[in-house]
C-alpha cells in the first residue's frame, strides 16, 4: 500500500467550490444501506469469490494435481519395479521434482488469468470502478492466488513425497527431515512464488497469451539457449544459465542440481522472493501511472 | 453533483477531450450527447477515475473518484455492457462486486430482481445477449444504491420494453433526487429522457442547456404559406406586407413562402388587409434530431461515404456513363439538414467557419436556405424530394447542390 500516490494532483483546487454549495455535498438522496469504510479484507473476499467462480481455475488446478500425482507415482511405480535400479544415494522425493516441473506450468497460466482476463474481457473496469484504489485491488489478488497456489500446491506435493517414500521405502535412502521440510513446503513457496510473479507479470502485460508466453520462456529459454553455447569463451555464461534456469533452482530443493556451485539449500526461493518483490513494485507503480 | 473543470484528454497526438468544463445536478437526469468517438466514453471514464486527465479535474461530490471513501456507495456505473468475465454467473459476478464494497450480499438478489435477471442469476454471462449484458451491468450500477449515476448507452441492445423500462428507471432514480449522467448517440432518446442536455463534438463542449431551452433554440419553427400560383404578383404583394409587419419571408423552390417572426393568426390577418387568397397556411416545426445533428455535422468523426463499388465493376466502355450516386450516401449537406440561418450552426461551433453567435430562429438573419428543415408530412412534392432523395432520383443533382454552404463545412473541418 506503500505505492499509493495520489492519482490527480490538480484535483484539490476544485474541491472547496462544490463544499461551499448549498444542500452539502450530497443533496437529494442518501441510501438507507449503512456506508462502511472498506479494507483489503472486503478486497480479498470478493477475489476470493473470483476465482472460484471461474472454469479456468479448476481446470488449471485439476489439471496440475493430475500431472503431479500422475507423474509422480508413475516414476515411483518404476522405480519401484525394476529392482535393478538404484536412486544413486538419493531420497524417495527427488522423483516428485518431474512432476511439479511440468506442473508449474498450470500454476504460471492461472497466475497470468487472474489479472489478464480482467483486462481480456473488460471486467478490469468495473472492478476498478467499484475499488479505486488500485494496489488494494492487486494486493487481493496476489494473495489469494498466493495462497491458493501455495495450499493446492503443498497438498499435492506432500501426497506424493509420502506415497513415494512408502513405496520405496527399501530401495533408497530415508529422507531427513530438513528433506522433507525443503520437497514439500520449499518448493509449494517456490511454485506458488512464481505463479504470483506471473500474476503480476499479467497485470503489467495486460493480455493472457502474450503473459502466459514470456514466463513459461523465463521457465524454459535459459537451458535451451545453454544449450546451444559451445563456445569455450562462453562456458561461464552457460554454467550460469544452467545454474539459475527455473528447473534447476526447483531441483536444488530436492538437492539433485544439475552442476556444482551455483545456489544451493533455500536459495532459489530468496531468489524468486527477490524477483516477485520487484516485480510487485512495479506493477503497482505501473498501475498507478497508467489508465485502465 | 459532478463537476468538471477544463477536463483535457490526449492519447499520443490526438486529443479526444479538450477543455471540457460542466456541471451535472442531482435531481434531473443528464444527458451527455455527441457523434461516435466524440469522447463521451473518455469523459466517463475520467469521471470514474479509470484515465487520468492530461489537464484539468473532475470531482464527485467535491471529490476526485479516486479519494472517494466508498466509491461504489456512492457512484454506480455502467460502462460498457459487456465488461463481465463471460466465464462468472450473473450472482457471482454482482457478489463479488457487492463483497469489494461491504454491501450486504442480499442486495444481489434485490438488484437482480429490478432487473429481471433473476431467473438466469445462475448462468454464466457468456451467453447473455446484448440486452441482458446491460441489464446485468445495470444492476451492477445500482448495487451500491448510490447517489451518483452514470450510464454509457444504457438502452443499446434493448427491445423497445427494455427501452421503456431503462428511461422510467432513469426517471425515478431522478426523481428520488440522484445525479443520472447518461451518455447517448440518440437525441431522440434522449429528448424523451433527459432534463438537461450536453452535447460535445470533437470533445468540445457545443452546448449544455436544459431540454426545453434546447428545444426552443433549435426547433425551427416557421410557417408555409401559399398563395394561388396563378397569380405571382399576389406573392409579391403578401411578402412585402409580411416584411414590413416585421416578418421574415423566403420564397420556397415550389412559390411557397416560407415566414417566420410572425404567428399564424396574424399572417391570415395581414393577408386579408393585402386582399390576398391563401392556399396553404401551415406551422412547421424541425425535429430536434435534425437540430442536433446540425448541431454536430461538423465534428462528426466517421462519415460514410458512396460505396462506388470500383473494385467489383467491369471498366465502362469508352463514351459510357458512370452511374448516378445515389442521393443520401456520404453527401455532406444532404445527411444534416443545413443551419436555419445564414451563418452557420447555432451555437458558436468550434469547427464551422463563421463561428454565429446563437440567435433564436425567428430573428431576421439574411436570407434563408430553402432547403433548411425540410418539413414533415405535408410538405409539397420537392420540399418532400428534398427531406427523402433517395426515394426519387430525379432530385439527385439537386440534393447536393441544395447546401452550398455545408459543402464546405467539412473541408473546413478536417
Amino acid at each position: 500500500m506503500s505505492t499509493h500516490q495520489p492519482p490527480m494532483p490538480q484535483a484539490p483546487q476544485a474541491a472547496p467550490d462544490w463544499q461551499a454549495a448549498p444542500g452539502g455535498p450530497y443533496p437529494g438522496y442518501t441510501s438507507p444501506i449503512p456506508v462502511v469504510r472498506t479494507n483489503l479484507r472486503h478486497a480479498i473476499t470478493s477475489e476470493w469469490t473470483k476465482i472460484r467462480s471461474v472454469r479456468s481455475t479448476m481446470w488449471t488446478l485439476g489439471v496440475f494435481v493430475l500431472l503431479v500425482v500422475g507423474i509422480g507415482l508413475l516414476a515411483a511405480a518404476v522405480v519401484s519395479g525394476s529392482s535393478s535400479e538404484d536412486l544413486g544415494g538419493q531420497n524417495a522425493l527427488s522423483l516428485g521434482f518431474f512432476g511439479l516441473l511440468l506442473g508449474c506450468i498450470c500454476i504460471i497460466t492461472l497466475g497470468v488469468l487472474t489479472t489478464a482476463s480482467e483486462y481480456g474481457t473488460g471486467m478490469i473496469r468495473t472492478t476498478m470502478v467499484a475499488c479505486p484504489s488500485r494496489v488494494r485491488v492487486l494486493a487481493a489478488k496476489s494473495i489469494v492466488f498466493f495462497a491458493v497456489a501455495f495450499v493446492i500446491t503443498l497438498a499435492t506435493s506432500s501426497f506424493v513425497a509420502m506415497t513415494q517414500v512408502s513405496m520405496l521405502g527399501h530401495s533408497a535412502r530415508t529422507p531427513t527431515g530438513g528433506e522433507w521440510l525443503k520437497a514439500t513446503v520449499g518448493v509449494s513457496l517456490y511454485i506458488a512464488l512464481l505463479g504470483l510473479l506471473s500474476l503480476l507479470v499479467g497485470s503489467v502485460i495486460r493480455h493472457s497469451a502474450g503473459a502466459i508466453t514470456i514466463m513459461i520462456g523465463a521457465v524454459l529459454a535459459p537451458l535451451v539457449i545453454a544449450l546451444f553455447m559451445f563456445s569455450s569463451q562462453l562456458e561461464k555464461v552457460r554454467t550460469a544459465l544452467f545454474e539459475y534456469s527455473i528447473p534447476n533452482q526447483m531441483s536444488i530443493f530436492y538437492s539433485n542440481s544439475l552442476g556444482d556451485g551455483g545456489p544451493s539449500g533455500w536459495d532459489p526461493l530468496w531468489i524468486v522472493l527477490g524477483v516477485t518483490a520487484v516485480a510487485f513494485a512495479g506493477a503497482c507503480a505501473l498501475l498507478e501511472k497508467r489508465d485502465v | 453533483m459532478i463537476e468538471a473543470v477544463g477536463l483535457t484528454k490526449r492519447y499520443g497526438d490526438k486529443t479526444a477531450v479538450y477543455n471540457l468544463s460542466f456541471q451535472v445536478r442531482p435531481g434531473a437526469v443528464t444527458g451527455f450527447l455527441g457523434p461516435n468517438g466524440s469522447g463521451k466514453s473518455t469523459t466517463m471514464r475520467m469521471i470514474l477515475g479509470l484515465d487520468n486527465p492530461t489537464a484539468g479535474s473532475v470531482t464527485i461530490g467535491g471529490y476526485p473518484y479516486r479519494k472517494l471513501p466508498n466509491a461504489a456507495r456512492q457512484v454506480g456505473a455502467l460502462l460498457d455492457a459487456k465488461a463481465v468475465h463471460g466465464g462468472r454467473s450473473a450472482r457471482n459476478h454482482l457478489l463479488s462486486l457487492a463483497q469489494l464494497s461491504a454491501i450486504p450480499a442480499r442486495r444481489v438478489d434485490e438488484v437482480l430482481g429490478v432487473v429481471g435477471l433473476q431467473d438466469v442469476a445462475g448462468k454464466r454471462s457468456k451467453g447473455f445477449s446484448l440486452g441482458m449484458g446491460q441489464r446485468l451491468g445495470i444492476a451492477a450500477a445500482l448495487l451500491g444504491d448510490p447517489q451518483v449515476l452514470l450510464f454509457d448507452e444504457p438502452v443499446n441492445g434493448l427491445d423497445p420494453e427494455g427501452i421503456l423500462w431503462v428511461r422510467n428507471l432513469m426517471k425515478s432514480l431522478a426523481a428520488e433526487g440522484r445525479t443520472v449522467f447518461v451518455s447517448s448517440h440518440l437525441m431522440s432518446e434522449m429528448a424523451l429522457t433527459a432534463d438537461h442536455l450536453i452535447v460535445i463534438g470533437r470533445g468540445q463542449l457545443l452546448s449544455d442547456m436544459s431540454v426545453t431551452d434546447f428545444i426552443s433554440a433549435n426547433s425551427a419553427d416557421f410557417a408555409r404559406v401559399r398563395t394561388p400560383d396563378t397569380e405571382p404578383q399576389q406573392r409579391e404583394k403578401l411578402s412585402s406586407a409580411l416584411t414590413e409587419a416585421g416578418g421574415h419571408v423566403l420564397p420556397e423552390q415550389d412559390g411557397a413562402l416560407r415566414v417566420t417572426g410572425l404567428p399564424l393568426p396574424r399572417i391570415s390577418d395581414l393577408a386579408h388587409e393585402a386582399d390576398v387568397r391563401l392556399w396553404e397556411l401551415s406551422p412547421h416545426q424541425a425535429s430536434l434530431e435534425e437540430a442536433y445533428m446540425r448541431m454536430t455535422q461538423g465534428a462528426v468523426d466517421y462519415r460514410s461515404t458512396t460505396d462506388q463499388k470500383a473494385g467489383l465493376q467491369q471498366p465502362l466502355p469508352p463514351g459510357a456513363q458512370p452511374p448516378m450516386p445515389v442521393p443520401g450516401q456520404g453527401q455532406p449537406g444532404w445527411y444534416a439538414p443545413p443551419p436555419p440561418q445564414q451563418g452557420g450552426a447555432p451555437f458558436a461551433n468550434p469547427y464551422g467557419a463563421q463561428g454565429a453567435p446563437a440567435r433564436p430562429y425567428g430573428a431576421p438573419q439574411g436570407p434563408y436556405n430553402p432547403y433548411a428543415a425540410p418539413a414533415p408530412a405535408p410538405a409539397p412534392a420537392p420540399a418532400a424530394e428534398s427531406s427523402q432523395p433517395a426515394s426519387a432520383p430525379a432530385a439527385a443533382p439537386a440534393a447536393p447542390a441544395s447546401a452550398p454552404a455545408d459543402l464546405t463545412k467539412p473541408e473546413d473541418a478536417r
